[in-house]
């Protein structure tokens, strides 16, 4: 009986591993919510180049700039464009019907981006952006295809002539010794001000920041998380210690 | 103190209440770890409602309104992601004792003669579960909320004659829409839950009228000291109180891993199209339900053949309720002569074990997208499944039993 049990036990285990399948490769990215001046970063740039466009309606500036440091008059001063209480949620002030006209859909609120599609995802996605003048805008991603999003960090990041190599991972010929695939472009139609390592390490800011944006409790919920273990640890023993005095003398 | 017990003693029999269920109810000593999970099912149920009914304060029941004020409580209320979590992992929670309480039942034969309507009473609580647990995840008003109930409303279409119309009375509108996901909340905060509670009320009155089973399955009435209490058993209060209060510990602390480490279960406990608000017009590359409903989804899909001129997916709902409605009828399906695995013979044996594999990896097709080998791999397991139950009355009659012991083996 023991055997079997054991058995459902492992039969159940696979089940578990279960990811949202992702159908193109992705490149791995780790979110790091304690790294502040990464988040803080991230917030600077998402503030100028995604917001204008995109909201994060469900989270309130305060919040943020509580969690990542920022002095709120800072904030206001520098982060707060449309003139809202650093209090209010991170509304913008695009027209959602006229914006459906401009790109085929209206830009989809942000916050919770991270846990929709994934850090892997939103990391890889920011890079993927290459010349297609098939395209309305001119631009395709490798990792969403035919995507309505224009390439608004292109002066950062440079426009990319061919598809950009994403979820590919960088080898060195054995033959050669020369280190293939190092870049995620290896053509530029327009050179950008960031170099390659540059815009990678600013796009994990930004994906940080979004990750943070999407989970803003995780550290505290991890911190609080060992409390509660050690405290339940601790109740199972006195717990033991009091089954056993109460049982001793059941045979 | 003991003048006003007195006082309501004369009033309410508040004493006997207590001798009876928990101070002088008598319990077999040899409870294994399968034990455990009825006083775990309590706890989860508490939490569910203590937890619910603080969520309550600040959701708001509204197609406009829903998905913005869940993420009010995870962001805005103090404490709000703890109460949410605690809730959604909760009812996965709910689901594995639940599930592993039953087959506690199933391997030590608890429903058979004289426990029958114990098991009927968990039956129904496993039914009206299901029912809470599906409306209640429309409430957060993601995509996976809104298509999923789209689909499971979908299925009683397939009824002839009536179902187009059952469909639409049961959405009250032509697509899930604001007016659905009011009447479910209606339903999951204070119908079912009050059903709920009245069934559990029903399952351990019964079951405290006829007394525990045991691993070995013997009757520990048969065998009474001089005081008229059974030799194999012991008190509930204090032996079993201190002894589930373990099982208590064990079990927050694997729950409290979900709850602060991984509240979304690895998606499995919450999907993430969810995070996304519901769009009737944008449905999801791949709907899958909530994993504790999967093997039943699994077996709806397995069924591909039009017959009598009736569509499959109707076949798909029959075969789909068939599989609840069969485990009513268990306690007359075994005609074993002894109540436990442990006495039982081989076959009874190994057709636990395959009807378990089977419902564990129906449970993992009804969560993956359907390709026709996995079509082919859950109609067999689903023929496994109701093999279990038809073959029952058989296999139980015609292979050997061990003898069973007089007294219980600890």
């Amino acid at each position: 009986m023991k055997k079997l049990i054991i058995g459902l036990f492992i039969s159940v285990l696979p089940a578990l591993t279960l990811a949202a399948g992702a159908s193109v490769p992705l490149d791995n990215m780790e979110p790091d919510h304690a790294n502040k001046a990464s988040l803080q970063r991230g917030a600077a740039l998402f503030t100028n180049y995604c917001m204008g466009c995109h909201s994060m309606e469900y989270a309130r500036y305060k919040r943020v700039s509580d969690d990542l440091g920022i002095p709120a008059d800072l904030y206001e001063e520098n982060l707060i464009f449309t003139g809202a209480k650093i209090g209010e949620l991170m509304k913008n002030s695009m027209n959602k019907d006229m914006a459906a006209d401009w790109f085929g859909a209206p830009p989809p609120d942000l916050t919770l981006e991270s846990r929709l599609r994934g850090e892997d995802w939103i990391y890889s996605y920011l890079r993927g952006f290459y010349k297609d003048e098939s395209r309305p805008l001119g631009v395709n991603n490798v990792v969403f295809e035919n995507v309505g999003m224009p390439h608004v960090m292109a002066d950062l990041q440079g426009l990319c002539a061919v598809e950009p190599r994403i979820g590919v991972d960088a080898s060195v010929d054995p033959l050669s010794g020369d280190v293939r695939n190092g870049e995620v472009c290896p053509e530029w139609e327009t050179e950008g001000s960031m170099s390659s390592q540059e815009f990678n390490s600013a796009m994990y800011d930004l994906t940080n920041f979004m990750s943070y944006m999407g989970d803003p409790v995780k550290l505290e919920r991890e911190r609080l998380g060992m409390f509660a273990l050690i405290f339940v640890a601790i109740f199972f023993i006195f717990a033991y210690l009091l089954n056993r005095e109460y049982w001793k003398d059941i045979h | 103190m003991n003048k006003l017990l007195n006082w309501v003693d004369d009033r309410l029999p508040v004493v006997d209440a207590w001798n009876k269920h928990i101070g002088k109810y008598y319990a077999p000593k040899n409870f294994n770890v399968w034990y455990f999970f009825g006083s775990l099912a309590m706890l989860v149920l508490v939490n569910q409602l203590i937890t619910g009914i603080w969520l309550t304060m600040s959701y708001n029941p509204t197609a406009e309104g829903a998905f913005a004020s869940v993420e009010y409580i995870m962001r805005d209320v103090q404490w709000g992601w703890l109460l949410r979590y605690l809730h959604s992992s909760g009812a996965s929670a709910f689901f594995v004792v639940v599930y592993c309480h039953m087959f506690r039942g199933l391997m030590y034969g608890s429903y058979k003669k004289p426990r029958e309507l114990i098991w009927i009473f968990g039956m129904l609580i496993y039914l009206i579960l299901m029912a809470e647990a599906f409306m209640g995840y429309l409430l957060p008003w993601g995509q996976m909320s809104y298509w999923g109930a789209q689909v499971i409303v979908n299925l009683f279409g397939a009824i002839p004659v009536i179902g187009d119309d059952l469909s639409l009375w049961i959405r009250g509108d032509y697509l899930i829409s604001g007016i659905t996901l009011n009447r479910f909340f209606a339903l999951h905060v204070v119908a079912l839950p009050i059903v709920l509670l009245g069934l559990v009320v029903l399952h351990i009155l019964a079951l405290h009228e006829v007394g525990s089973n045991n691993p070995d399955g013997i009757d520990i009435k048969k065998n009474k000291d001089e005081n008229g209490n059974p030799k194999d058993g012991i008190p509930f209060h204090p032996y079993y109180t201190v002894h589930d209060l373990m099982g208590v510990g064990v079990f927050f602390f694997i729950f409290f891993i979900v709850v602060f480490f991984f509240p979304e279960g690895g998606g499995l406990f919450i999907e993430a199209p969810n995070f996304e608000p519901a769009n009737p017009l944008k449905t999801p590359d791949h709907i899958a339900p909530v994993w504790y409903f999967t093997p039943f989804y699994a077996m709806l899909r397995a069924v591909t053949v039009d017959l009598f001129g009736l569509d499959a997916k109707f076949w798909g709902v029959v075969v789909m309720g068939g599989a609840i409605a069969i485990l009513f009828v268990l306690p007359w399906l075994d005609k074993s002569p002894v109540r436990s695995m442990r006495y039982k013979g081989p076959i009874s044996k190994a057709a636990l074990t395959i009807f378990v594999i089977s419902f564990v990896v129906l449970g993992y097709l009804g969560i993956v997208p359907a390709t026709e080998t996995r079509t082919t791999v859950a109609q067999i397991l689903t023929t496994f499944y109701f093999l279990y139950f038809i073959l029952m009355p058989f296999y139980t009659r015609m292979e050997k039993t061990k003898p069973v012991p007089e007294r219980v083996t600890g």
